[in-house]
């Protein structure tokens, strides 16, 4: 991750890391999640639905800071994020 | 387009499953609209609250807003249309252990209910309420309702509707309600905080969740899917806590103004009756 100023606690401050989750069947493909990650996790797939809406996948996955926002910007309830192997990790400089 | 998808499996269920009857989802909303959204950050909120959810009921009315209720796993009631408030009351003053919360849209709680909207305000009834604005009526077909701004196209107005809107932070913050704020869909993290504080109010609050409505007001008035919508909301959305909720007028097309404009304490309708009750009881027969 670029800093324009290094943090003076970057040592102590841990990074969450996360992995994003999809219930496909129920996405209806209206891409507030992919708009609205902040660190671009995911991206619009060709693949689609048995209702023919494209949905999204993590084209960035390592990205994820499991901060939840697609969870709770969804209004499908499709999408969530958990703690990516129930670790933390050291922020990379 | 070469990409690599890996399909993902689902190991666990959606960590907001609990107070979902799951069994419904899909929900019949649809692609863009923000009622799903504003749902989500209700149950966000009733976790963050620590309510305990068994003393929880959530009450709607008819509309695209009003089928809320037969998605949450609580005690849920779908009255009649704009009824919701009425029945809330009663809900409320039966059973003074309840924490009751209204769930519905514009078209329920201010066109046909709103009577019984100023009154529940004007009272301070100990309830929440919570109001998802989309301009009209969606599950219609999209009419002109009292919340769609002047100009603003509609089904029934298709050259334009000549009727200024109600500003309801405004209304309700006149009629007597002391928690008063609005956000949009897109203010997830705000809106659930504010719903938090809306619902550990004593009295009567409110929320106003604008919304996006794609498949009737965006599409009637041009401006886009719900994603537009949303980023329409990103750039001209105004934050102004405290603000004197009569500024908060929307036009079409114009600035948001979100915030929580009226925090204060007043005694509610049953602290009143729990007074008298306790005159009555002192006083010498």
């Amino acid at each position: 991750m670029n800093y324009w100023r290094k943090p003076l606690d970057i040592e102590r401050i841990k990074l969450p890391r996360g992995k994003v989750y999809l219930i496909e069947e129920r996405c209806k493909g209206c891409n507030f999640c992919i708009e609205f990650c902040p660190v671009g996790v995911l991206a619009a797939s060709e693949r689609f639905n048995a209702k023919g809406y494209h949905l999204p996948y993590p084209q960035n996955e390592e990205a994820c800071t499991n901060c939840g926002l697609c969870e709770v910007i969804c209004p499908e309830f499709a999408i969530y994020s958990l703690p990516r192997d129930g670790k933390e990790e050291e922020p990379r400089e | 387009m070469s990409q690599v998808e890996k399909p993902t499996v689902v190991p666990l269920e959606h960590p907001r499953e609990s107070l979902l009857r799951e069994e419904r989802l899909p929900h019949i909303w649809c692609s863009g609209c923000g009622i799903g959204t504003a749902l989500n950050c209700f149950i966000g909120a009733l976790e963050r609250s620590g309510l305990p959810l068994d003393k929880v009921a959530i009450v709607s009315g008819i509309g695209c807003t009003g089928r809320a209720a037969g998605y949450i796993k609580l005690d849920s009631f779908h009255t009649t249309h704009g009824r919701a408030i009425p029945f809330a009351t009663g809900l409320r003053l039966a059973n003074p252990e309840l924490k009751v919360v209204i769930f519905s849209g514009d078209g329920d709680l201010i066109a046909i209910g709103g009577n019984h909207f100023i009154h529940a305000a004007r009272r301070n009834i100990d309830m929440t309420v919570i109001c998802v604005n989309n301009f009209n009526y969606g599950m219609t077909g999209g009419q002109a309702g009292p919340t769609t701004p002047a100009m603003a196209k509609t089904a029934t107005s298709p050259y334009g509707n000549s009727e200024h809107p109600f500003n309801l932070p405004y209304l309700a913050a006149a009629s007597g309600a002391v928690y008063v704020a609005r956000w949009t869909t897109l203010h997830v993290r705000r809106l659930e905080r504010a719903l938090t504080e809306a619902l550990l109010k004593e009295g009567f609050s409110f929320v106003e969740v604008i919304s996006p409505c794609p498949t009737y007001f965006d599409r009637m008035n041009r401006l886009g899917e719900g994603l537009d919508m949303m980023k329409f909301y990103r750039e001209s959305s105004e934050i102004a806590h405290g603000l004197d909720p009569r500024k908060a007028d929307i036009d079409l097309g114009g600035k948001i103004i979100v915030g929580k404009f009226i925090d204060i304490e007043k005694p509610t309708y049953l602290d009143f009756q729990q007074e008298i009750q306790a005159r009555m009881e002192g006083e010498p027969s």
